[in-house]
């Protein structure tokens, strides 16, 4: 966990703060970001970090609002001042007064945050409470109104004049956060604020609660995830032993030594490219987390290997046309749920009857050459289980996976079969997190020999 | 000789002179980079001027640009150094009969030998901006071959010995992060993201490239490609097309960017047929567009 930084970057970023103006906090950020911080993905992180510990001296020089009044308005008056608070906002914006801004968020914070000193939170709560009381639809449609210049606007316009007032509204919103940490700064130090806050970086965030933001963080992640594993992975292939001796162009290369044998030649190794069969749980429940599976599946397939991937919720279907390299992904998953059958009854997840059409239908898809990974929670409500045919495909393939996005801890609750099948299963792992998820990549596309069956 | 910046607002000054905009954040790192010489290294989208950056510190510091483009399969003897064979085979036939000991230490010296970007590099009397172009094109070993010039400026010719940077060049390396980078070569980096820019900025960089463009024109332009770049495309439109969008537009003569302007001259912004169907079903352009 955290963001890796070495003793050498420390050093760096010591000598480095010697050629900073320290009086501009912008510059300093400039600085450690440059030397610190290496990947693109941590930076928000890392900035986040950077704002409770440097960024927030200002709102001390503001006049005459004491940190904590802890005064919330009267019930009778906060419409009214909430409409005022809109109408001051909308001002402010318009006319880009930034101080004004600063003040009128800081009135609100001190109105409404309700904040009581000494609390060990990072503040999301807060400006909650805040937020429950700047109506922001409300705002974003007087921006809207505000903005609206030509009468007579084309779609375009229109879109522009939506984006900007988002960006407003936005603002707003970056301006209220900084002022809750800022106080909270004030109040605890920066130290703790800081451990409190805590954001996870990408490759730690929970796949099945993701929200949209953090969504496009990770699929942004995955490619260039997917490229690494693929070289390392094939790199690990490459470095595999030598072929065996070519006895026929052995004696031959000897006859240019008089016969004798001094250059032995070697067959060269064959390299089995991993044939990888994806069985997928595309239930509602299981949506978010197959995405992922699959976007880093076909990301490493374009690289490595042949992938063949197949949908289920109560039936299953192939579904690995709907996805490629010239087919945008969000596109793909819109024809699979419209075209693929992948409901035989009611739409409840049925693993038994998922792995029955497989054998039955696309038993050629498995060969003693292929890795088959499963993805899902094993939640098969209370369907017959279908180990039989789960038995044949893992007997069949070169080795079998199984992915579950749920906690271990609630594997087997309620109508949970994970164990049936975990014990049918070479690895299983629960997967949540890019992290974990590489991790396991890593683990499985190595070239292993037959499987050493663990017993259970 | 260093150059005679004495603070980032030097660095941005002498960037925004070449016609390269910088924000405080890269006139920072480019400092830091001078001073404690150490190599840049910009990752980012492509056509975000990462590149461009090096064309532009090259002109502003009165250096040679040295460019090392990097391509899949990219060696030793591309992008360092290589005995110069044909040199060496007419110098043994020249005098055949002398004794080898000689020869041998005579076809391994310095005149045999052909210089790469990178040799010429840390060779050069002058100093100079030496520019690795996309690096995460390169596989994970090629990597390695960096490793001894971004930390110590020298390189190690075994027939010859260690070569010693004369003057230390400013180096910048891109990447498109197709790839992650190892940590051996982002830990001798100073790290610099370069995103697409923000309105204002973009706004500047047309202000700045194309200055007969209106100003009301190029906030719109400015503020469409932004909205664009939100639409997950395939390739969203570089700041290069921007600049050749607002071109477009001029030579056109388009005063007003109207729903019908932009999906005419959508095909200069995006280069995928899907892109484009995609952006102007996004915008609400297909009414609009010819069918």
């Amino acid at each position: 966990m955290g963001i890796p930084v070495s003793m050498v970057e420390v050093l760096d970023a010591a000598s480095a703060i010697e050629h900073t103006d320290l009086e501009d906090p912008r510059y300093l950020k400039a600085t450690l970001g440059a030397t610190l911080i290496k990947n693109a993905r941590h930076y928000d992180a890392f900035e986040s970090a950077f704002d409770v510990f440097f960024g927030l001296a200002t709102s001390a020089t503001l006049p005459e609002e004491t940190l904590f009044d802890g005064v919330v308005g009267q019930p009778g008056d906060i419409q009214a001042s909430d409409s005022d608070l809109l109408d001051s906002l909308v001002d402010a914006l318009m006319t880009d007064q930034r101080d004004e801004l600063r003040r009128l968020i800081s009135r609100a914070v001190s109105l409404y945050a309700g904040m009581q000193p000494g609390r060990p939170v990072g503040g999301r709560y807060y400006t909650y409470r805040v937020l429950r009381r700047i109506d922001t639809d409300e705002l974003l449609a007087r921006l809207l109104a505000a903005l609206l210049t030509v009468e007579d606007e084309g779609e375009i316009d229109q879109r522009l004049r939506t984006n900007e007032a988002e960006s407003l509204v936005q603002s707003v919103r970056d301006e209220l956060e900084r002022e809750v940490t800022a106080r909270l700064v004030a109040d605890r130090g920066p130290r703790q604020v800081a451990a409190s806050r805590r954001i996870p970086l990408v490759e730690d965030v929970d796949l099945m609660h993701a929200t949209r933001a953090e969504i496009e963080d990770v699929e942004r992640a995955i490619g260039p995830l997917a490229r690494k594993l693929a070289t390392r992975l094939a790199q690990r292939r490459k470095h595999g032993a030598k072929g065996r001796l070519d006895v026929r162009r052995t004696i031959r290369r000897s006859l240019a030594h008089g016969g004798v044998l001094i250059d032995p030649q070697f067959r060269a190794p064959r390299t089995a490219k991993p044939q990888i069969v994806v069985l997928c749980d595309v239930s509602g429940s299981m949506a978010t987390f197959a995405r992922f599976t699959m976007q880093l599946t076909y990301a490493i397939a374009a690289e490595l290997s042949k992938v063949r991937v197949f949908g289920f919720i109560d039936g299953l279907d192939e579904v690995t046309g709907y996805f490629g390299t010239d087919v945008d992904f969000a596109d793909g998953l819109i024809t699979m749920s419209r075209e693929a059958d992948l409901v035989r009854r009611d739409g409840h997840s049925d693993y038994g009857q998922s792995f029955e059409d497989m054998w039955e239908n696309y038993a050629d898809a498995i060969t003693p050459r292929t890795s088959v990974i499963i993805t899902g929670d094993a939640r098969n409500n209370y369907r017959r289980p279908g180990v039989d045919y789960l038995d044949r495909i893992v007997e069949r393939s070169r080795a079998t996976f199984w992915l579950n996005p749920e906690p271990r801890r609630y594997w087997d609750t309620g109508d949970s079969i994970m164990s049936m099948y975990a014990d049918r299963c070479d690895i299983v792992e629960q997967v949540r997190t890019l992290r974990q998820l590489e991790a396991f990549v890593e683990r499985a596309a190595l070239p292993t020999m037959r499987r050493p069956r663990i017993a259970s | 000789m260093t150059t005679h910046w004495n603070n980032p607002s030097d660095v941005s000054n002498a960037l925004a002179a070449t016609g390269y905009l910088t924000d405080e954040r890269i006139a920072q790192v480019v400092y830091l980079a001078d001073k404690l010489d150490k190599p840049i290294l910009a990752e980012g989208p492509a056509g975000v001027g990462k590149t461009a950056l090096a064309l532009a510190l090259a002109q502003a510091a009165g250096r040679e640009l040295v460019r090392l483009q990097c391509y899949e399969g990219l060696d030793e003897a591309k992008a360092l150094y290589e005995w110069d064979y044909h040199k060496q085979l007419l110098r043994l036939q020249a005098d055949e009969g002398a004794a080898w000991g000689d020869l041998e230490g005579d076809i391994f010296s310095e005149s045999f030998l052909l210089e790469r970007p990178l040799l010429h590099a840390i060779r050069s009397p002058e100093p100079v901006v030496l520019l690795i172009d996309e690096v995460d094109r390169v596989e994970v070993e090629t990597e390695a071959l960096l490793l001894e010039i971004l930390d110590a400026f020298q390189v190690t010719i075994p027939e010859l010995g260690t070569i010693t940077a004369v003057t230390k060049p400013i180096v910048v390396l891109t990447s498109n992060n197709t790839r992650e980078l190892s940590e051996a070569l982002k830990r001798r980096c100073l790290y610099l993201y370069v995103p697409y820019p923000s309105i204002e900025r973009e706004r500047a960089i047309l202000a700045e490239r194309v200055p007969e463009l209106p100003g009301v024109l190029a906030d719109k332009v400015a503020r469409t490609v932004s909205a664009i770049r939100e639409i997950p495309l395939r390739k969203a439109p570089s700041v290069s097309e921007t600049i050749d969008w607002a071109r477009t537009l001029l030579v056109l003569g388009i005063e007003d960017l109207d729903d019908v302007a932009t999906s005419d001259t959508l095909h200069v912004l995006l280069k995928y047929r899907t892109d484009i169907e995609k952006v102007a079903k996004d915008l609400s352009l297909d009414a609009v567009a010819d069918g």
